[in-house]
């Protein structure tokens, strides 16, 4: 189901007002609120056909100009029937960012969702396995956030070194 | 891992369980191709978990995205997909000529284009190289290495450097190209062929090759799309989906090339998908250097967002004003605040970049869409009733790339 | 070998030809990590050849290899590794940091990339390049071939000679001590399945 069509299928289920548009060059973007993005997902999927997540993922928007919400969240769903291509996005903010895992929609969203809460600290309630990706799992700090530094607080430097003798 | 986080994932061993043992497959392994760890969990030879464990060449290149600019950062975005250099660079200026709503030339349309495609046989001539290699066939691989060396000359003339030529800038290239380059592509266009032909030879109907990797590692269609497979891996497994036509960019729509597809979805066919994608690789790189425009391959200048040529920088007033406002800081590009999602068909699928942009010429958010990270996370599913040997025949035809798959 | 021998003519030219038959038959434990990791397939395969150095035999078991090339960039989480694959090699043994970000951590000046593995392991040669190309690789390998030659002893004692710390001035000391954060448990448990 092409982009327009879905948005007026979205309209007709979840309200004009809950569902909030945007675009920008060939995007089409809808914005939910985060205790709306589940069902929006679920319709989506089931009823409009959209199969494929292609992406999830965030930002922080600390430093972002005229930003209202702290961790932004987007979800770009592909129907791999007709190729339309639909964006979701929702926001989440400090303390206790959270959101519903889309794993029981998509298998995909597995690793993704693992990968922002490593990175932003952004908890997805449902999901199977949540726990660090990327960062070794003792790893305290959220590394993408917009206050943590590009070089780290230290943490690179702090191994044991081993010198030829001891080879 | 820690001991609790072994009790989550379900590998702790329990009492009717107790023949069940673990083996530690890398980060250190050949045939994990660098850097990646698997916990298999076995029932003698028979896998019956597999749990991969990664992050052990996660580099921070996102957090990098945010501190350089659009120009610098192509130099970084080079080291994701290190086997086909130049799609990444690509897909990275793909994004940000989108953000900028920037219309590139035909000629460097047409010019990217070849890169594209001959990254594509870059990337699948590794793969299939190394998927022959770690089955045993070091022949194969010798001989697909052979290949890749002439691919990487073409790159030396256009840029200067074999690997990691960091070619694309924002609206144009890094330099023209000129005659060595276009009788260099004529005469690899003319030459593999029959190189193709040879591992087909070697590789095809090998009784060994056929029977370690027929049937083994089959992905469904429904499962494929689930997990948000894209590439050559859903494409063999029967998902008719390739950016190239449903989303064309660059000089594809002028381009006739057929899409690959298989339905079985084992390792085997993703070896053929690759294989016959190679073929169509050169199909296209003929009509594209056979009909590649003449023309600027820059936008015009007076868009302000190419670097002028060096003659116009030293000899013009408008040159050197316009130098400097795209490399003091806080001048460079004038993007929209804004965002926008990018993507393009790389050899291992669909490779896109989020672009948060802020108004200035650094990136607020440099997101990549790797597709290696979501293929590797379809593998624990692949494996279950396989055996150990599997676990390699397997990793080779996923075609992990450790470097996107952790960033 | 553990052999006692007082020094005279004899042990230098059996040191000599204990060094010639080393130096020509290293076999590489290739460390391949990333991009570099590519470049050093590409030297051994048929173009550059790495097995006119003897070279070719690239044993991925730590136990039967004696020079460790370290290609590519190596993060917190893959240190450990790197450190107990360089305890596992038995002696004599050297080491090539293939690449800037082997060396001193290259372009990624980031949290989670170590800076120069030279800081956690000794290295005998440097290789510089991103990435370094193949016959930069080669040149490093006759440069070792070359220094096995000139220092190299037969019982290896040139190695229990140095005890001291080879790396650089440690950073952590460079970062004002308020913002250094010594994050609680060590990472080398990031790499094993039981404490």
């Amino acid at each position: 189901m092409t982009y327009d069509e879905s948005l007026k299928q979205l309209r007709e289920r979840f309200g004009a007002d809950s569902v909030a548009t945007s675009e920008f060059r060939d995007n089409r973007r809808v914005h939910v609120a985060s205790d709306k993005l589940f069902p929006t997902l679920k319709y989506l999927k089931e009823a409009c056909g959209f199969d494929l997540l292609a992406e999830l993922s965030g930002a922080d928007y600390l430093h972002y100009p005229d930003a209202k919400d702290r961790y932004g969240v987007w979800y770009i769903l592909v129907n791999t029937n007709d190729g339309a291509r639909i964006v979701v996005k929702t926001f989440v903010n400090d303390p206790d960012p959270r959101l519903p895992s889309v794993y029981s929609l998509w298998h995909g969203a597995d690793w993704m969702e693992r990968e922002v809460f490593d990175m932003y600290g952004v908890v997805f309630e449902g999901h199977p396995d949540l726990r660090r990706i990327l960062m070794p799992e003792e790893f305290t700090a959220y590394p993408l956030r917009k206050d943590y530094p590009m070089r780290g607080r230290g943490e690179r430097h702090n191994f044991p070194e081993l010198t030829r003798a001891e080879g | 891992m820690p001991l609790e986080t072994l009790e989550r994932v379900g590998l702790e061993q329990s009492e009717e369980k107790d023949f069940l043992w673990t083996l530690n497959f890398g980060p250190q392994h050949p045939a994990t191709h660098t850097t990646l760890r698997l916990i298999l969990t076995l029932d003698g030879e028979t896998i019956v978990k597999a749990v991969p464990d990664i992050g052990y060449l996660h580099s921070g290149f996102e957090k990098l995205g945010e501190h350089l600019d659009f120009n610098q950062y192509v130099t970084i975005v080079d080291r994701m997909n290190y086997i086909s250099p130049v799609a990444n660079e690509i897909a990275w200026h793909h994004a940000v000529e989108k953000l900028l709503g920037i219309e590139i030339t035909p000629r460097c349309k047409y010019i990217r284009t070849i890169f594209a495609e001959l990254m594509r046989i870059h990337d699948h001539l590794l793969c299939c190289g190394a998927a022959a290699l770690d089955l045993g066939g070091f022949t194969a691989f010798l001989y697909a290495f052979n290949q890749r060396e002439k691919i990487y000359d073409i790159s030396e003339t256009a840029s200067g450097q074999r690997f990691h030529p960091s070619y694309t800038r924002v609206g144009g290239l890094l330099r023209d190209i000129d005659d060595d380059w276009i009788a260099q592509v004529r005469a690899f266009v003319r030459d593999f062929p029959k190189a193709h032909a040879d591992v087909c030879r070697l590789l095809n109907r090998n009784r060994i090759f056929i029977d370690r990797t027929r049937g083994i590692g089959i992905l469904s269609k429904e499962e494929a799309i689930n997990w948000s497979c894209t590439g050559p891996i859903a494409r063999a497994s029967g998902v008719t989906r390739d950016l190239r036509k449903d989303e064309p960019y660059l000089a594809y729509p002028d381009l006739d090339f057929k899409v690959i597809c298989a339905v079985t979805g084992d390792c085997m066919s993703r070896y053929l998908v690759r294989m016959d994608e190679m073929l169509e690789s050169i199909k296209i790189i003929e009509q594209a250097i056979e009909n590649l425009p003449s023309g600027p391959i820059n936008v015009d200048v007076n868009d302000k967002v190419v670097v002028p040529n060096q003659q116009a920088v030293y000899r013009s007033i408008e040159g050197l004003i316009q130098h400097f406002e795209l490399f003091m800081t806080n001048r460079q590009w004038q993007t929209p605040v804004d965002e926008v999602y990018g993507a393009i068909e790389s050899p291992n699928g669909e490779l896109g970049f989020y672009v948060v942009a802020d108004g200035t010429g650094v990136a607020y958010r440099a997101r990549t869409r790797p597709p290696s990270f979501i293929h590797f996370a379809v593998f624990p599913l692949l494996m279950v009733g396989h055996q150990v040997s599997d676990v390699v025949a397997v990793l080779g035809s996923l075609n992990i790339i450790a470097a996107e798959l952790d960033r | 070998m553990a052999v006692d021998i007082p020094e005279f003519v004899a042990i230098s030219r059996l040191d000599a030809l204990a060094n010639w038959v080393r130096k020509n038959s290293l076999w590489p434990m290739p460390f391949a990590t990333a991009c570099c990791g590519i470049e050093l397939m590409a030297t051994g395969a048929s173009r550059h050849d790495i097995a006119r150095f003897g070279a070719e035999a690239m044993r991925f078991s730590p136990r039967q290899c004696d020079l460790m090339i370290v290609a590519g960039r190596v993060v917190m989480k893959m240190l450990p590794v790197l450190q107990r694959i360089w305890l596992q090699m038995p002696e004599p043994k050297w080491c090539i940091s293939m690449g800037a970000c082997a060396s001193s951590g290259g372009v990624f000046d980031t949290y989670a990339v170590v800076q120069g593995i030279d800081r956690f392991i000794p290295v005998d040669i440097y290789v510089p390049g991103c990435p370094p190309r193949p016959e930069q690789l080669l040149q490093s390998v006759i440069d070792l071939q070359e220094k096995i030659q000139r220092t190299g002893t037969i019982t290896g004692k040139e190695f229990a000679r140095r005890d001291k710390s080879e790396a650089p001035v440690h950073l952590a000391m460079q970062v004002p001590p308020a913002e250094t954060i010594v994050a609680p448990g060590d990472f080398g448990s990031a790499t094993r399945l039981h404490d």
